[in-house]
C-alpha cells in the first residue's frame, strides 16, 4: 500500500474532486476495426452506485473492464481511487486488489472448495495467516447467505449460490470498489433475486459499485447515477428517476420502450 | 452387431432385432463383446511364462534379460520426470506473451519434433556433450587464475559423462518437446475466465498459473502424459544403440552369441508389452477415476 500512496502523490488526480472513486478521460478501445467505446469520460463518486445499461455491443462491458486493465485501453486515462492506472505490473496488481470484479459466468475456481475460493487470494495477495483469511472468509460467505457450503466444490452449487460466492471471494480482498459484469444474465430466473439481494444490500453499506446489467428494477431502486451507452459513446447520464421517467435522447426512450415494455 | 444375420439377407432381418434372438445369438452377442485382444495375449503370456519355467534356453535367455530390466526402469523414470520438468517450462515458454521466451521455447519444440529421436541420441551423445565438455574446459582455463589450473573444470573429460547419463539427457529433451506440446493444449484449454478472475482478485501472472491453471491443467492431460510414460519405456530400448545394457541391449548380445535370435527376440517383445499392457491398464484406471469424480469440471 506504501507504493500505491507514493502513486497517489506523484500522479495528481485530473478532478479536483475529493469525493471522486474512479476518474475516466477520453476511453477508447479499438478491437481491430471495431471501435468497442469511443471516447468515454466518466466520474464515478466515493460511495455511489453507478449502472451502466445500453443495447448489447454498446461498450458496457468493455469500460468496466478497462477499469481494472483487464482490457487494456488504446487510449485515454483512468485514476481509480487516485492511483493512475499505467501499464506498469505493480501499479495495476495494486489497483486490482482494490477493486472486486464478478464476472458474468461466476469464473470460481473448480478446483478448489468455497472456502479455499475465498481464501486463496488473501493469503496469497494480502498475505494474511491461515486464521485471519479463514475468519473473513466465514464472514463473507454468512454475508452472503451460504456459509453451510464452505466445505462443497463449486460445481455442487447452483448459479445464484456460485454468483454469491463470487461476490464473497471480491468482498474478502476488502475492495474500494466493486465491479459487476453483467452479474444475473447467466442465471436462471428464480435465482436472480438472491443474486440481487446481495448486490442491494452491499449498494446500501456504502459500497462503490459499477454494475453493468439488464436489471432495470435493480437500477431502479441501488443506482444514484444511471448511464446509458449506445454504440461504444455515453448517449444519456442521470438520476435513475429522472432517466427512468422522463429519458432527454430518443435512443434512450426507444430502447427503454424494449426493455421495459 | 449380430453375427446371425448377414447383410446378404436382408429380408431375413426382424424389425426389432432383440425380438426374435435365439439363444445361441444372444450368445454369441455376448461372446463377441469379450475383450479378445487380452485374452490372446494372456494365453502367449501364459504360454512364454510356462516356457520360461520349464525349458532351459528360455529360463537363460529371461535370466539374461533380467539384468537389463533395471537399466531399462531407471532409464524410463529418470528420463521421465526430466522431460515432465523441462516441458512444464517449455510449455509455460509457448503460452507466453513475452516474445522472446515463445520464441526460444517454440524453437526447441519445432526442432525436437522434426528431427528423429534416434537422431537426436546419436547428435547428443556424440555433438552436444563434447561441445558441452570442452566449453567447461575453456570455463576451467578463463578461471585458472582464480581456483587454479588443477580445477575440476579444466579436467573434466568426455569419459566422465558415462553413455547412460547421455542417453537419459537426450531422451529427456526429446520427450520434453512433446510435453511441452502437452501442457501448452492444457493450460489453453482453461477457460479465460479462470485467468482474469484470479488477476482480477490481483495475483500476478505467476501466481495465477500456479494456483489456478496449472493444477487444472494438470489433471486434464494426466492421461496423456500417462501414455507419453509408455512410449518412454518403449523408446527406452533406443539406448541400446549406444551399448547402454537395458533389456534390449542384452537381447541383442544374448542373441548373436547364442544364434537364439526366434527365442530371445520373442521374449524380448513379450516383455516389453507386459510392462506396457499393466502400465495402459493404469492410465485407463487413472482415466476413469478423473471422469467419474465431479470436481476439476467447468
Amino acid at each position: 500500500m506504501t507504493k500505491a500512496n507514493q502513486m497517489k502523490a506523484t500522479n495528481v488526480p485530473p478532478a479536483d474532486d475529493p469525493s471522486a472513486m474512479i476518474v475516466i478521460k477520453n476511453l477508447v478501445k479499438q478491437f481491430n476495426t471495431l471501435r468497442a467505446v469511443d471516447d468515454v469520460s466518466l466520474t464515478v463518486g466515493r460511495g455511489k452506485v453507478t449502472v451502466i445499461i445500453g443495447p448489447s455491443g454498446s461498450g458496457k462491458s468493455t469500460v468496466l473492464r478497462c477499469i481494472n486493465h483487464l482490457e487494456v485501453p488504446t487510449s485515454g486515462e483512468i485514476w481509480v481511487d487516485g492511483i493512475h492506472l499505467t501499464h506498469d505490473a505493480k501499479n495495476i496488481n495494486a489497483v486490482r486488489a482494490e477493486v472486486g470484479m464478478v464476472f458474468q459466468q461466476f469464473n470460481l475456481f473448480p478446483h478448489l472448495t468455497v472456502l479455499q475460493n475465498v481464501m486463496l487470494a488473501q493469503r496469497v495477495v494480502r498475505k494474511r495467516s491461515e486464521a485471519e483469511a479463514r475468519e473473513i472468509a466465514m464472514q463473507q460467505l454468512t454475508r452472503v447467505g451460504i456459509p453451510e457450503k464452505a466445505q462443497s466444490y463449486p460445481s455442487q452449487l447452483s448459479g445464484g449460490q456460485q454468483q454469491r460466492v463470487a461476490i464473497a471471494r471480491a468482498l474478502a480482498m476488502n475492495p474500494k470498489i466493486m465491479l459487476f459484469d453483467e452479474p444475473t444474465s447467466a442465471l436462471d430466473p428464480e435465482m436472480i433475486k438472491e443474486v440481487l439481494d446481495v448486490m442491494l444490500e452491499l449498494a446500501r453499506s456504502g459500497m462503490t459499485m459499477v454494475v453493468v446489467t439488464h436489471e432495470m428494477g435493480f437500477a431502479r431502486n441501488a443506482a444514484d447515477e444511471i448511464v446509458f451507452m449506445d454504440h461504444g459513446k455515453i448517449v444519456e447520464q442521470g438520476p435513475p428517476d429522472e432517466f427512468f421517467t422522463n429519458p432527454r435522447e430518443e435512443r434512450a426512450r426507444a430502447f427503454l420502450n424494449q426493455i421495459l415494455r | 452387431m449380430s453375427l446371425t444375420t448377414g447383410p446378404q439377407q436382408p429380408a431375413a432381418i426382424p424389425l426389432d432385432p432383440t425380438a426374435d434372438r435365439s439363444a445361441q445369438g444372444r450368445f454369441v452377442d455376448r461372446v463377441s463383446q469379450w475383450p479378445w485382444w487380452l485374452l490372446i495375449i494372456v494365453f502367449f503370456g501364459v504360454l512364454i511364462a510356462w516356457n520360461a519355467l520349464t525349458s532351459e534356453l528360455y529360463s537363460a535367455i529371461f535370466s539374461r534379460l533380467l539384468l537389463g530390466i533395471g537399466v531399462t526402469i531407471f532409464t524410463t523414470l529418470v528420463a521421465y520426470s526430466l522431460a515432465i520438468g523441462i516441458g512444464l517450462i517449455a510449455g509455460l515458454g509457448r503460452v507466453s506473451k513475452n516474445p522472446i521466451i515463445f520464441n526460444i521455447a517454440t524453437l526447441y519444440v519445432q526442432i525436437i519434433r522434426g528431427v528423429p529421436i534416434l537422431v537426436q541420441l546419436l547428435v547428443i551423445a556424440f555433438v552436444i556433450v563434447p561441445i558441452a565438455i570442452d566449453g567447461v574446459n575453456a570455463l576451467g582455463a578463463a578461471l585458472a587464475p582464480v581456483i587454479g589450473a588443477e580445477n575440476f573444470l579444466s579436467q573434466t573429460k568426455p569419459q566422465d559423462v558415462p553413455f547412460l547419463s547421455r542417453c537419459i539427457i537426450a531422451l529427456a529433451i526429446a520427450y520434453g518437446g512433446f510435453q511441452a506440446e502437452t501442457f501448452r493444449a492444457g493450460i489453453q484449454s482453461i477457460s479465460k475466465g479462470q485467468m482474469e478472475a484470479a488477476r482480477s482478485l490481483g495475483m500476478s501472472y505467476l501466481q495465477a498459473m500456479r494456483y489456478i491453471i496449472l493444477p487444472q491443467a494438470i489433471r486434464r492431460v494426466l492421461p496423456p502424459l500417462g501414455n507419453d510414460f509408455i512410449a518412454m519405456l518403449k523408446d527406452s530400448s533406443l539406448v541400446s544403440v549406444l551399448g547402454v545394457r537395458d533389456i534390449t541391449q542384452e537381447a541383442r548380445l544374448y542373441a548373436s552369441a547364442s544364434f537364439r535370435f526366434l527365442e530371445t527376440y520373442t521374449s524380448l517383445a513379450f516383455l516389453y508389452l507386459a510392462m506396457t499392457i499393466v502400465l495402459s491398464l493404469g492410465v485407463k484406471w487413472l482415466e476413469n477415476r478423473l471422469n467419474s469424480d465431479g470436481r476439476g469440471q467447468g
